[in-house]
């Protein structure tokens, strides 16, 4: 089964509560580190621990911690990105409704780590009800002397705030995220500077994920080492993945990484197969923004061998025969499945949530949309399917923040794997636009 | 500040709100509360931000004008034109239209009379399309001020959700706590 390092309590009754979270050993993160630990005692113990950001990125979260700039006298942040938006996710809503202790025991241990005093979870506005939720746990954790002035007599002083935003996909970009906060436009900013050196208020900052930060309190209580012995290679400890799309069982799963993919989709223990008796057409693995693969290609690498749930294994062939694990978000898609709306979907999303500040993003993503769209609707030309590659190709690289790059490749993705489907709705409109056509040429039965 | 300053004011409770949320941030980047007061801004007046609303928030933080406009028309949650009692927000993301969403929608405008982007004849519905709300696993779903109504893949999921809003006092709806209800269905 593996184990659970997040949420092997989620079901106990109250745990969203102090008392309860506290008896089944909430809070010893915190008595550990500010009793017998040095704030870089805890940043050896997340290195060591191998955790890789769990927002998409994967980047190495303790690294992360230690390009911390601390000059003096200068305050310093521990921004908590709550802002999911990727499509497919849903985990940290999951983690922060049911669990919000987790996290808040994760942010006193952090902030304490990089020695920040005010500290921030900066959370979807649509997700008010959780923030009711956290203000409510944070409130408790003030009483219980968790938070405040001179926590457990340590002389440490922490005031930890939940601030909502206002529908913005792009906020979850760390220095969006920033202005946001600032009470600005979600334009993110041209880095260098990192906001590990100028973040929040021009302040030195760290923005880490929900589950990134939710994994801290485990590490610090086990050890960064013990942690780093679950999991494959550089995927150490466990992920939540959303599951959903077409499977019978969609929702969160916590998986030691490493598990296969045909398990993870098959499984009854997990995603429980295709619904509605029907086969696997697609995967999107990790959120949107990673290249969609075909089912063969999800299953096992290009060289044949089975993929894992790892941060390595499904980057297996770079974007030629692979994807990413990114966020985890893993939408599963049967054979009714139209590739070419899918794909347009996707693309109104990145054009609807484009921030606007980059020429190449901004135009880029309103012409995959519009393309797109003649595409699925039948008034498309060969050309079209070139021209959306070109577009891609052309967004690429040539922006400000990652936004750009999310828009083109799961349109170069669906191209590179799906070209002839994209093709049938060329040459066979009015078959391809009758409600309910499926385009079945590209189909691998089990 | 604006000419003949608006005659709009915060009730008492949404002004202790303001104060409350004031102390959360450095006192000299009291600017950063945008966003949390927009929110509360919307909910005392009626579900949408006017321009003498945004000149409200702009005296509330003594800033410039502008610097709420560009925000207000920045962030999709504000509604910067009037709106029906409820906002159904339908998300219409990929994992959503794979299960459904499209059809959802269809059947909201049938039943509402309301197209999206429009307010239904009799004041109550307003429909919204915005995207992917981190509910990908209960889909399809729309959002109502705080509450989430998943799996709305039924027409009697439909009808029960459109009962209970159709059943709230009528008066503004700051918290679902207010109405003794649950923010969201159990799920997992």
């Amino acid at each position: 089964m593996g184990r659970k390092l997040l949420t092997e309590h989620v079901n106990v009754e109250g745990i969203e509560t102090f008392d309860v979270y506290r008896k089944h050993g909430g809070y010893r993160s915190v008595e550990k580190a500010l009793k017998t630990m040095t704030p870089d005692e805890v940043v050896d113990e997340v290195k060591k621990s191998g955790l890789r950001g769990r927002g998409g990125a994967g980047f190495p979260t303790g690294m992360k911690w230690s390009f911390l700039a601390k000059p003096e006298g200068v305050p310093r942040y521990l921004v908590c990105n709550a802002d999911e938006s990727e499509p497919g996710t849903f985990k940290d809503r999951y983690l922060m409704s049911k669990l919000p202790h987790l996290l808040i025991e994760g942010m006193i241990t952090g902030s304490y780590a990089l020695g920040a005093n005010t500290s921030y979870i900066y959370i979807r506005g649509e997700l008010l009800y959780v923030l009711r939720i956290l203000e409510k746990a944070i409130a408790e954790a003030y009483a219980a002397g968790f938070l405040g002035k001179n926590i457990l007599g340590s002389g440490y002083d922490l005031d930890l705030h939940v601030h909502p935003g206002a529908g913005a996909y792009i906020c979850g970009e760390e220095t969006a995220l920033l202005e946001s906060l600032e009470g600005k436009r979600g334009n993110p900013r041209n880095k260098p500077p990192f906001p590990a050196v100028s973040g929040l208020y021009g302040r030195p900052t760290v923005v880490n994920n929900v589950e990134s930060i939710a994994a801290v309190p485990v590490i610090v209580n086990e050890g960064g080492d013990e942690y780093a012995k679950i999991g494959v290679g550089k995927s150490t400890g466990t992920k939540l993945f959303s599951a959903c799309g077409h499977l019978n069982k969609p929702g969160i799963y916590e998986l030691e990484l490493g598990v296969p993919v045909e398990e993870f989709i098959y499984s009854d223990e997990y995603g429980g197969g295709i619904w509605k008796g029907r086969e696997l057409k697609a995967v999107v693995a990790g959120g949107s923004s990673v290249p969609i693969l075909p089912k063969e290609l999800i299953l096992k690498t290009a060289a044949g061998e089975p993929r894992l749930m790892t941060y390595e294994s499904l980057s297996d062939g770079g974007f030629v025969t692979g994807t990413m694990l990114g966020s985890g978000g893993f939408i599963a898609m049967d054979e009714t499945t139209c590739i070419v709306r899918n794909t347009w979907n996707f693309s109104r999303f990145y054009h609807h949530e484009s921030c606007g500040q980059c020429s190449p993003c901004r135009e880029g993503t309103g012409w995959l949309e519009k393309v797109l769209h003649r595409l699925e609707h039948g008034h498309g030309s060969l050309h079209d399917i070139d021209l959306i590659v070109s577009v891609a190709k052309q967004i690429e690289g040539n922006t400000i923040c990652p936004l750009g790059e999310a828009a083109a490749w799961p349109v170069a993705a669906a191209v590179r794997h799906f070209r002839d489907e994209f093709e049938w709705h060329v040459t066979h409109p009015q078959e391809a636009t009758r409600p309910g056509a499926v385009y079945r040429g590209n189909l691998v039965l089990a | 500040m604006t000419p003949a300053a608006t005659q709009l004011q915060f009730s008492p409770a949404a002004q202790a709100e303001i104060k409350r949320l004031l102390t959360h941030y450095p006192a000299e980047r009291s600017k950063s509360a945008m966003l949390p007061i927009l929110h509360i801004a919307q909910a005392e007046f009626g579900g949408w931000i006017s321009p003498e609303v945004q000149d409200l928030v702009a005296e509330t933080l003594n800033i410039k004008p502008i610097e709420v406009y560009e925000v207000a028309t920045f962030y999709t949650m504000y509604n910067l034109k009037p709106v029906g009692r409820h906002v159904l927000e339908i998300c219409r993301t990929g994992p959503c239209m794979l299960r459904g969403s499209d059809e959802l929608t269809q059947h909201l405008e049938r039943i509402t009379g309301a197209r999206v982007g429009e307010t239904s004849p009799d004041g109550e519905f307003t429909l919204k399309e915005v995207e992917c709300l981190a509910a990908c696993g209960f889909a399809p779903v729309v959002q109502v001020r705080e509450k989430y109504y998943e799996k709305l893949d039924t027409e009697e999921a439909v009808d029960a959700m459109l009962g209970e809003l159709r059943s709230l006092i009528h008066r503004p709806i700051l918290s679902w706590e207010e109405n003794g209800l649950p923010t969201s269905l159990q799920n997992n």
